[in-house]
């Protein structure tokens, strides 16, 4: 299987292409259209800022692309809020695949922002494998997206919202998959076996 | 619910390991990839690899080692030892670390925390604190606690706070090394006049003092070195441990 890892100003590209490296698994980084067009599968990295990232997938046409492909899309973290409706994260357009939008946490007692360790995924019937529910997953956030009707995986942390996604052949997870030690290679699994 | 942390903190010097460890299905006690991946498959939630090479010449290959523990390890980890500026953060990231610490630069150069946390966002920059207590006023050390500075344990954590750091990384040189216990009352201190997470580091001995730290010294996560080296602690019972006294950690 050849997997197309979207080229972009992300922080965790490395991460993602080692964790894909550790399952065996054929893929290369581009951000050439009729390459990424061509794969089985794409998976849309994410760290980073919400605006300043939309502008440059604009800048190289990478907006369009993503919205237009017809093979399973895999986001991560920030690839799964830009591929939102709209991120409150400076008031940021997205690329509305999912009709939702994208909140800040509000810090609750001594609940701190950014969300960032290790929280369990509750699954909802869906792409994850079942053997995930109730796994921990290695989260780094301070925007999220409220539970909805696309919501495949809840996480609470100051509120219930979306660990994973799902709309059509679009998959996304909140958290970090290629940082998620066993859970997340299962994640990653699943979304391969699709 | 967002667990606990559990750290292995690691001493890198020209690549290589430097404090023994004992694991014995390891082959090579020096090799920090295999170390960290062995920590890693025990239940470690992250590691922080600190280099203290002396030298920029031994350090030069920083970037390759990064690069081999991010192939090979699936837990987020930190590199920090000798970091003075976004050029030197910019490879370690780009290679796969998750988080750069910065310590003795900072304190000669507080603008450096701005730049690095402009430059790659607040969650990736982990400030961390060496300090002892002289008169009754927590010193901010420098250079692996050798020199003490001028700036004040609460002051200088709320200052990097305010300057873009993600995390503090606190560790007590009066306790470093007791293995009587973490420094609680401090660390309780900067718990209730920070919002971001503070990691627990120096004096570990036994499982009950991790109890202490999350309870009374309300850290979010807990560092330590030789006792998981020595295998004095191990890193599963630790977690059946604090998990039987409903301390939320990753099973």
């Amino acid at each position: 299987m050849r997997v197309a890892i979207i080229k972009y100003n992300a922080g965790n590209i490395q991460s993602v292409s080692f964790a894909l490296e550790r399952l065996g698994v054929d893929f290369s980084i581009t951000e050439d259209s009729e390459e990424i067009q061509r794969a089985e599968k794409v998976i849309f990295p994410g760290v980073g800022e919400a605006s300043t990232t939309m502008n440059y997938l604009k800048s190289r046409n990478l907006d369009r692309i993503i919205v237009s492909l017809r093979q399973p899309v895999l986001g991560i973290c920030l690839g799964m809020q830009l591929m939102c409706k709209y991120s409150e994260e400076n008031n940021t357009e997205c690329l509305g695949v999912f009709p939702e939008e994208v909140k800040r946490f509000l810090p609750l007692r001594d609940m701190k922002v950014p969300h960032m360790g290790w929280n369990n995924l509750l699954l909802k019937d869906g792409w994850l494998d079942p053997a995930i529910n109730c796994l921990y997953a290695y989260f780094v956030h301070s925007y999220y997206v409220p539970v909805n009707p696309f919501t495949s995986a809840v996480t609470e942390y100051i509120n219930p919202f979306s660990a994973a996604l799902h709309h059509k052949n679009f998959y996304a997870v909140q958290f970090h998959p290629e940082k998620s030690a066993v859970a997340g290679e299962l994640v990653l699994k699943s979304f391969l076996n699709l | 619910m967002l667990t606990k942390r559990i750290i292995p903190c690691l001493d890198i010097k020209d690549g290589r390991t430097v404090k023994g460890v004992n694991f014995i299905n390891i082959r090579d006690a020096g090799d920090p990839v295999e170390l960290g991946a062995e920590y890693a498959r025990q239940g470690a939630d992250e590691l922080v690899f600190l280099d203290i090479s002396a030298t920029n010449e031994e350090r030069k290959t920083l970037a390759d080692l990064v690069r081999d523990i991010a192939r090979h390890i699936n837990i987020p980890f930190t590199v920090g030892g000798g970091i003075t500026s976004v050029g030197d953060v910019a490879p370690l990231l780009e290679a796969g670390a998750d988080k750069v610490s910065v310590n003795s630069s900072a304190v000669k150069n507080p603008a450096l925390i701005d730049e690095l946390s402009k430059a790659f966002g607040s969650q990736c920059i982990v400030l961390a604190i060496d300090a002892r207590k002289m008169e009754n006023q927590w010193i901010v050390h420098t250079h692996g606690g050798k020199k003490p500075s001028d700036k004040k344990l609460f002051s200088w954590a709320k200052e990097g706070q305010e300057r873009g750091a993600g995390e503090i990384l606190f560790t007590s040189m009066d306790h470093d090394g007791t293995k009587m216990g973490f420094a609680n009352d401090p660390l309780e201190k900067l718990h209730n006049s920070l919002s971001i997470p503070v990691i627990a580091s120096g004096g570990a001995g036994e499982m009950g003092h991790f109890i202490d730290a999350f309870l009374i010294g309300k850290a979010d996560a807990a560092l330590a070195a030789s006792i998981f080296h020595f295998g004095e602690i191990k890193i599963p019972e630790l977690k059946q441990y604090l998990h039987r006294r409903n301390i939320n950690v990753r099973m």
